[in-house]
């Protein structure tokens, strides 16, 4: 396995370097945002690499790494209220979304001895579902909100003309999960034809067989399909239902902070 | 059509000297105060019912109440002595059928528009569109490339679809040339004629002179004007 010295890692600095001096060069005023972005990736990742030490050790029990996944899956969902603040009690519907994903696709990795449970894959497969389910979250709520709010006079036409909420929501529904779903299936179909993706990059520079890098990245890339499939399909029932009234009405719906 | 009887057994269309609508003490608040503070009146049973008043004055709010669109925060909207929160909301949206002030089709072909809320076979859907003035060679258009009256009018199609026994006509008319206008004041005035009771939002002076059998003046959230002359 290679060892990147602590001297190896800050000389990785320099291509920081070389995005600040070109930020400048051109005047894009992005060096402060360039030095921070750097600054805090470095910081939260020894923080988690501290984290990851005590939860991998050997002694420890497997409980300790559930708790983590929790920590993520409070984390992931306050992190969703700050990029879809415009959606109406998101919270707890991003919580339940996450554990519906975590369920399907822990349930297929370890249930179907896939991957032996143990803190070394349940906390990295458990984060890349929870972080791809936070994308997706964020990603079908603003596009399902903004679509019903922009087209509400249409939505009113269906309502008016007797139809049910869901009936009425169905069309901005598809759309959503459309939007949502269509760069991940492009994504999967497109695999290793240009880029490694990253868990195969990782491992083969870590000394993993090439083979055996395939097949846990395409282990991975199922999962975040199935995840990103699982989250977006209750995050729109939860929208859908979050932005009509029992009796099918429309909420109002303002706009979100960030838009004139 | 069966749909016909099971609704209007369940929404009851009754003897249209009952009055259409009556409010009693509405109240609707709004983000940026009330729409209506203290609106009470009612509105006739049958013909053109004209709602005018300033803009702003809460005549939209006072219609789409009448088909559940908005609830009122405080006092009650009856339909021919009937509580609307009473009433199952479709149902009512059904019997009490609404065009807006802006043409809204919906995606696809003029056919998938008539049969959004109930399927109906091309001989229905093409009498529909000849009650309004449209001939059946449209169900094979586009609805998002019609002209703005001929999209106001296949709206007009669209909500008969149901056979409504009320129309709620919020400035229909807004957004179209002066044929269109008078092609869409003949039309309602027609059906209101044949038994559809109309309640007919407008700031047009000229247009309710034309088409109104009653008038209810809108001003400032309250109902301060009902009767049968004009405004």
């Amino acid at each position: 396995m290679p060892d990147v010295s602590w001297l190896a890692l800050s000389a990785a600095l320099v291509l920081v370097v070389v995005a600040v001096v070109l930020s400048s060069w051109r005047r894009l005023g992005l060096e402060r945002s360039i030095v921070w972005a750097a600054g805090r990736a470095a910081a939260q990742l020894f923080a988690v690499g501290a984290v990851l030490v005590w939860l991998l050790d050997p002694g420890r029990s497997l409980g300790w790494s559930w708790c983590w996944v929790g920590v993520m899956l409070v984390s992931a969902a306050i992190i969703v209220r700050a990029r879809a603040p415009e959606i109406p009690r998101v919270i707890p519907m991003a919580l339940v979304a996450f554990a519906a994903a975590l369920v399907v696709a822990l349930a297929v990795l370890f249930g179907l001895g896939i991957f032996e449970l143990e803190p070394r894959t349940l906390i990295p497969l458990a984060g890349l579902t929870i972080g791809n389910a936070m994308t997706a979250t964020v990603l079908v709520a603003r596009r399902l909100y903004d679509g019903i709010r922009d087209q509400h006079a249409e939505v009113e036409a269906r309502l008016a003309l007797g139809q049910h909420s869901t009936e009425a929501a169905r069309p901005y529904v598809r759309q959503a999960l459309r939007t949502a779903l269509i760069p991940q299936i492009e994504t999967t179909k497109a695999v290793g034809l240009v880029a490694l993706p990253g868990t195969m990059t990782g491992l083969i520079i870590a000394g993993i067989e090439p083979w055996e890098a395939v097949k846990v990245q395409l282990a991975v890339m199922y999962l975040v399909l199935g995840a990103t499939a699982t989250t977006t399909a209750v995050i729109a029932l939860g929208v859908q239902r979050r932005l009509f009234t029992r009796d099918h009405r429309l909420v109002r719906m303002p706009r979100a902070p960030d838009e004139g | 059509m069966w749909r016909w009887s099971v609704a209007k057994a369940v929404v009851g269309a009754r003897d249209s000297c009952i009055d259409l609508f009556t409010f009693e003490h509405v109240r609707v608040d709004g983000a940026d105060g009330p729409r209506l503070v203290d609106a009470d009146g009612a509105v006739p049973g049958s013909g053109v019912t004209v709602v005018t008043g300033p803009s702003g004055s809460g005549k939209s709010t006072l219609l789409r109440l009448c088909n559940r669109l908005e609830v009122a925060d405080a006092g009650r909207v009856l339909h021919r002595g009937d509580d609307v929160m009473a009433l199952d909301p479709l149902q009512l949206r059904r019997r009490v059928g609404m065009v807006f002030q802006r043409p809204t089709p919906f995606p696809g072909t003029v056919r998938d528009n008539l049969r959004v809320a109930m399927t109906v076979g091309d001989a229905d859907a093409s009498a529909l569109l000849e009650q309004v003035g449209l001939d059946a060679g449209f169900l094979d258009r586009r609805a998002d490339e019609l002209s703005a009256g001929e999209a106001q009018r296949m709206c007009l199609a669209r909500t008969l679809v149901t056979e409504p026994d009320v129309l709620l006509m919020d400035e229909p008319t807004a957004s179209l040339d002066d044929e269109n206008v008078r092609l869409v004041e003949q039309l309602t005035c027609d059906m209101a004629r044949s038994g559809v009771a109309v309640l007919w939002v407008t700031h047009d002076r000229e247009q309710l002179r034309r088409i109104a059998d009653a008038v209810v003046v809108v001003r400032a959230g309250r109902m301060t004007r009902i009767g049968t002359d004009d405004a």
